[in-house]
């Protein structure tokens, strides 16, 4: 109701603008009516802009109702109309400066303005400016949005206006970041850039960068003489340096038409076979044309005849390459803008690297907690228990199956999280205690025996997994709030389910602390693993110590699974994904202490982060080399980071 | 008689904990040596010093007429040098008969193709049952090491050692565990040692002690505590101290 | 001295002749040398079954005697055939690609021809040039050599690093793991010069031979035989002697052993180095009849196989560990196969397809609680029931 009585409040001052003028819409297009007839995209441009520029109020819903079609000519007398569908090939039809109705036409006694896409894309920018003063904030906000996306040149001016009577604060703010941008990219006067430059100081907007990179784009030139006073230089470059290769300096003195193209293997075998004469070219037999050289003699006299161009080499290039001067010139012909440009790039490119370092950082961070959490059940078992368990990864597998399992019960996915996580522990707790009870209690202290049996464990539920479920991925998703990220800067921003599996991380780190230091079954599983006999002669049980423990180790893998499943794909192959990986954390952080597992997961995350970072193309060299690093590592520190010291160790 | 081997001021720490507090051991070519010392003392560190097995932080030990020092040497290389040791535990290899555990102590080139190309001669094979009879167990050298008695375990590695023909024997607690003929025919078994080479026997039994009827040295927190034959330092008031509780 | 030896072991005699046996049947019912009642691809089959015992009887002397656990020795395996199918599909590109250009107007370059063999192999990776590790590819007696100094290198180096820290137990296990994981993602790449994922492939083609497959199987097959016949012999000598005293030492009670004079780490490296190259040549000769090989052949779980194979065999004998690799290896494959008949429950069929990778995990399970001295250890009852 209000946006009706503004919109309405807005004609009559549109009609009073008109008036002043004493001039209107419709002269404006009856003077140009042939090209507004047989608008195109190349002509039509001064209408338009006469149109716009005529500060008519009703200019605005004139262009918007031309850009849909809804403009009509009257066969009649010429004259143009809006016009609306009232029913099947009738129209109403109204003056487009006063607005007021001029009755209902037929199809047949009009004839519509069809602007092509070209002709509705300058009217579209020449709303702009009426765009960027409209009432409806949001409507300001999509014509701000559409000029980020493709600024130009035009837009400057109009938006300079629009600053002033900005009420929103949001929009003003963004209003003048592109204000500045534009300026950089079009304004005249080379100091009000500079200045606009300046402004930008440090900025890590994706916007900035891609405003000023394009001012110092450098296109390779080459001159034989001096070089050319009217251009701006960004500096003189020698082929064959690694600045500029000779086959790229040459490709530029062949593409501009100054060299010859060099005579390339094939092309000489093009130009054999085509002169071959009775077995024989250029008096040289076929027979013999295995050999380069030979070959060469025979173009060379190809040549000579000029059934072939000259032979380009090696020695002809350089001497080319010699007589010529290789320099780059900046798109932006200004030399104190580039400057400045480069001068702010320089400056920004190093605050983005400090918080590509940051983002890096917190990458490291969330892988190490990823490996932590993979290997925190191991810590357990392997790291306090000293119990091998190559089955570790596929209780990952089951725990993360047990949460698509429930998640297909229960659709609301935080629902179903919630009631996965503890199902999961449940599942793999059990699992854990059979395998324990099963098997592993029978080979204690037969470690490598424990390897075997648990691999068998391992392929025998990875191939169940596979049966039931199938070989192609599961998904496991994550409930809709941990969608989307939390955004720093342009640079540096993190998925809310990496901080998700950070917090959990945590929270498992305090869960086993608490249970180690604090409760019982911790006090218990530390005295059956340090002395099983002197345990079990203080009344403990050890085997029911040994059990639990293990359940506990399985379950928290169990759990693990779950949070992993929520952002890598569920498999029955999963497990193998992280075995290796959680056993190396394990060790090289120290056995028997989680925070030997915790040092080994941030080491090894951050590691690994680093050397992503170094060769970014292949995440498999990056494993590949970490891997070789912590064999080296283990030189050097044979019982991990934090290590047990003391002569028990030594036995 | 000259020094075979020389420990002087050595000191190592687990963790803080001092085993060894600036400890200085002097040994003669022959000789027989008992080591005796509560809990703790630093007995079986001393022995870990010497045969390489730890690396003290500070210290010097220095070995026969040529003063080599055995810190920079890894454990093969010192007993290559002569310096054989007895576990406390029997450690003898239980899968393989009496024979093969004698003949791999044996005395020879240790490098790889000397061992891979070795076969036995008549003249080894002879030691080897010189050796067996010496300790008692010539009748057994077709049996597998694990089905022999503790004893004989024992005994079978005091006759590995001897096979290794050392020149300083580091023997750890050889009686523990056994009959009291068990024990007497060890003791005469070192002693018979003794008379060709260096012995150090650590033991906790006093009796035992007594029978070698050698000097003895007495450890404690990691250092000497007195030095001299076993009337003299158990008349020691510091050493009735320690063993006594104060 | 070499009767001796096998006048001292008959078991090494006896396996000898049960191997010429079984060869000289093979051979007389193969299609290639005679009557064909064994198609030639079963008589492959068997040939790689033949490397696969190869192997095992590595996998033995490293782990059931000098007790290291290994869980590398199929990266081994891999790289001997990755060195002799190197040259292999280098060569046979070669023929292919000279012939092929040969067919032109005018007769190649040997550049033309060079540029041709690497637009044929290395097309798959988007390239064409010729990786540096194919330097040799051209040269069938440096890739013979290749086959063994590369493991070789590899296991001395590895086993170096890891024995000189005094990793031992399950942590050298996990290591030996470690790096054959870091082995098989390295090749897995596009880049590593040795075709990533597609690995290489047509190595049952014999370049320049214009026999037929049914008559190279059977060279194959023979080879095969004859490496197993030495490499038993040679391990079988090996452990015979003072050395496998004191390997078997090194399993039992490494400290003793070091306290005796031995330099541990040196034998462990030397038996290392030793297997890592016998499973070399059992891969040289094993790929050549697989026809092709990748990364996906080197992953751990292959050397974990390799390592069960032994335990189920029984470890600590060698003819355990050729008769648990013989039997495993060929039972997977029928039953993998599908030749394997299906069960049908009723309400299930258990198809054994599905089914027996689950059996024989489970069989594992039961081999290391019940038998831990495998299907060879029934030898032992037998044995006693003679003597007494």
């Amino acid at each position: 109701m209000i946006r009706r009585l503004i919109a309405c409040l807005a004609v009559i001052c549109w009609c009073q603008a008109g008036l002043a003028q004493g001039i209107t819409l419709q002269e404006i297009l009856r003077e140009n009516k042939t090209l507004v007839e047989k608008s195109s995209r190349k002509t039509i441009g001064p209408v338009i802009e006469e149109i716009a520029a005529s500060n008519l109020q009703q200019a605005q819903s004139f262009l918007e109702a031309w850009g849909g079609k809804q403009v009509w000519q009257r066969r009649s007398d010429g004259l143009f109309f809006v016009g609306t569908e009232v029913a099947k090939r009738q129209y109403a039809l109204s003056d487009p400066d006063s607005g007021d109705a001029v009755g209902e036409f037929t199809k047949k006694e009009l004839k519509q303005l069809k602007p092509n896409s070209g002709v509705r894309a300058l009217i579209a920018s020449a709303l702009v400016q009426f765009q960027l003063s409209d009432a409806d904030p949001a409507k300001r906000a999509e014509a701000l949005l559409a000029m980020e996306r493709t600024p130009s040149a035009d837009q400057l001016a109009p938006l300079r206006i629009s600053i002033e009577d900005e009420v929103d604060a949001v929009l003003k703010s963004r209003k003048s970041r592109l204000e500045r941008l534009l300026t950089i990219s079009f304004d005249p006067d080379p100091a009000t850039r500079v200045a606009a430059i300046q402004s930008f100081d440090g900025d890590l907007g994706v916007d900035v960068r891609a405003t000023l990179n394009p001012l110092v784009a450098k296109t390779l030139n080459v001159t034989a003489g001096d070089l050319p006073d009217d251009v701006n230089i960004a500096g003189l470059l020698k082929s064959g340096t690694d600045n500029l290769d000779r086959v790229q300096a040459y490709d530029l003195l062949v593409d501009s038409n100054l060299a010859p193209a060099p005579t390339t293997p094939t092309d000489i075998r093009a130009a054999l076979v085509e002169h071959i004469d009775g077995g024989r070219v250029a008096k040289v037999s076929v027979d013999q044309l295995s050999d380069p050289v030979v070959r060469r003699q025979a173009y060379d006299q190809l040549a000579e005849q000029s059934l072939a161009p000259a032979f380009v080499g090696e020695e002809d290039i350089t001497k080319t390459l010699n007589d010529y001067t290789f320099y780059e010139t900046y798109a932006e012909p200004s030399a104190i803008v580039t400057n400045a440009a480069n001068e702010a790039l320089t400056k920004i490119e190093l605050k983005v690297g400090m918080n590509q370092a940051l983002d890096l950082g917190l990458d490291a961070i969330s892988l190490a907690s990823i490996y932590f959490l993979a290997a925190i059940g191991l810590a357990i078992t392997f790291g306090v228990m000293g119990v091998i368990n190559m089955a570790h990864g596929e209780f990952i597998m089951m725990g993360a199956y047990t949460g698509y399992v429930v998640q297909q019960v229960i659709p609301n996915h935080t629902i179903s999280i919630l009631v996965a996580l503890p199902l999961a522990f449940a599942v793999t707790f059990a699992a854990g205690v059979a395998m324990e009870r099963l098997v592993i209690r029978y080979l204690y202290n037969r470690p490598l025996e424990t390897l075997l049996a648990t691999f068998g464990i391992s392929i025998a539920l990875q191939q169940l997994a596979k049966n039931i479920f199938g070989t192609q991925a599961r998904p496991l998703t994550a409930p809709g709030w941990l969608d989307g990220a939390w955004v720093m800067n342009d640079v540096v921003s993190i998925s809310y389910i990496r901080i998700a599996i950070f917090i959990l991380a945590l929270i498992f780190l305090g869960v086993f602390l608490f249970i180690m230091k604090r409760t019982r079954l911790g006090l218990e599983t530390r005295a059956v693993t340090q002395n099983p006999r002197m345990a079990a002669s203080m009344g403990i049980n050890p085997e029911r110590v040994n059990m639990l423990t293990f359940g506990l180790g399985s379950g928290i893998a169990g759990v693990a699974g779950v949070a992993i499943g929520l952002f890598a794909k569920v498999t029955s192959e999963m497990g193998n994904d992280y075995i290796v990986q959680s056993f190396m954390t394990v060790v090289v952080g120290g056995v028997g202490n989680i925070w030997g597992a915790l040092a080994g997961a941030t080491m090894i995350g951050f590691l690994q982060k680093g050397i992503e970072w170094g060769n970014p193309s292949n995440t498999l060299a990056a494993q590949t080399y970490m891997i070789i690093f912590i064999i080296i590592f283990i030189q050097f520190r044979p019982r991990g980071i934090i290590a047990l010291k003391g002569r028990a160790v030594g036995d | 008689m000259s020094t075979l081997l020389e420990v002087s001021g050595v000191s190592v720490s687990f963790d803080g904990f001092k085993a060894i507090n600036n400890l200085s051991f002097q040994i003669a070519e022959v000789e027989l040596r008992a080591v005796i010392g509560p809990n703790g003392a630093g007995k079986t560190t001393f022995m870990d010093i010497v045969t390489g097995k730890t690396r003290p932080d500070e210290g010097r030990v220095i070995w026969g007429d040529k003063s080599i020092s055995l810190l920079r040497m890894n454990e093969a290389q010192i007993a290559r040098e002569g310096i054989g040791r007895k576990f406390q535990k029997p450690t003898v290899f239980e899968d393989q008969t009496v024979r093969e555990n004698l003949l791999m102590a044996l005395k020879k080139d240790r490098g790889f193709f000397a061992v891979l190309f070795y076969r036995p001669s008549k003249v080894d094979l002879g030691r080897v049952d010189e050796l067996a009879e010496e300790v008692g167990l010539a009748n057994e050298l077709g049996r597998l090491a694990g089905e022999l008695s503790h004893g004989q375990k024992q005994w079978l590695e005091i006759g590995m050692l001897l096979a290794q023909e050392p020149r300083l024997l580091l023997v750890d607690e050889p009686a523990a565990g056994m009959t009291p003929e068990e024990r007497e025919h060890t003791s005469s078994l070192l002693v018979a040692a003794a008379k060709t080479r260096a012995v150090v026997v650590v033991e906790h039994d006093m009796e035992f002690v007594r029978r070698l009827g050698c000097r003895v040295t007495v450890l404690h927190e990691g250092a000497v505590l007195a030095e001299g034959s076993l009337d003299h330092v158990t008349s020691n008031a510091q050493v009735i101290d320690v063993y006594l509780g104060r | 001295m070499r009767t001796s030896f096998i006048a001292k072991n008959p078991s090494v005699l006896i396996f000898l002749l049960a191997l010429a046996a079984f060869t000289i049947t093979v051979t007389i019912l193969s299609e290639g040398f005679g009557i064909g009642i064994i198609s030639t691809s079963f008589i492959k089959t068997l040939g790689k079954t033949l490397c696969l015992c190869l192997i095992a009887v590595a996998m033995d002397l490293i782990w059931g005697y000098t007790g290291i656990l290994s869980l590398g020795h199929f990266a081994f395996f891999g790289l001997g055939g990755y060195m002799i199918g190197m040259w292999l599909m280098y060569e046979r590109t070669r023929l292919i690609v000279t012939e092929a250009l040969m067919q032109g107007q005018i007769p190649p370059t040997d550049t033309e021809i060079i540029d041709g063999i690497g637009n044929q192999i290395f097309g798959v990776v988007g390239s064409s040039d010729f990786p540096l590790v194919w330097a040799f590819a051209d040269s069938l007696g440096i890739q013979l050599l290749l086959v063994l100094l590369v493991p070789g290198l590899l296991a001395l180096v590895f086993g170096w690093l890891a024995f000189r820290s005094r990793v031992t137990g399950v942590y050298l296990s996990i290591l030996t793991q470690a790096m054959t994981l870091a082995l098989a993602l390295y090749l897995f790449q596009n880049d590593s010069g040795l075709r990533g994922n597609n690995g290489l492939s047509g190595l049952q083609n014999l370049p320049g031979v214009e026999a037929p497959q049914s008559i190279v199987s059977m060279w194959f097959f023979l080879a095969s035989a004859m490496a197993l016949a030495l490499g038993y012999v040679l391990a079988a000598w090996i452990v015979s002697g003072k050395f496998g005293s004191v390997i078997r030492g090194i399993r039992d009670n490494e400290t003793r052993v070091r306290f005796l004079g031995y330099s541990v780490e040196g034998f462990k490296l030397a038996v290392f180095t030793l297997t890592a190259c016998i499973a070399a040549i059992a891969g040289a000769l094993y790929y050549p009849q697989a026809g092709i090989i990748n990364p996906a052949e080197i992953v751990p779980i292959a050397s974990i196989y390799l390592a069960v194979w032994v335990a189920i065999g029984g470890r600590g004998r060698l003819y355990g560990a050729v008769i648990g690799a013989g039997f495993v290896s060929l039972i997977s494959s029928w039953f993998t196969g599908g030749q394997a008949p299906d069960i049908p429950l009723g309400f299930f069929t258990i198809k054994w397809v599905d089914w027996w990778l689950v059996l024989l995990g489970l069989s594992f399970v039961t081999v290391t609680l019940f038998a831990p001295k495998g299907i060879g250890g029934l030898f032992d009852l037998f044995k006693k029931d003679g003597d007494t």
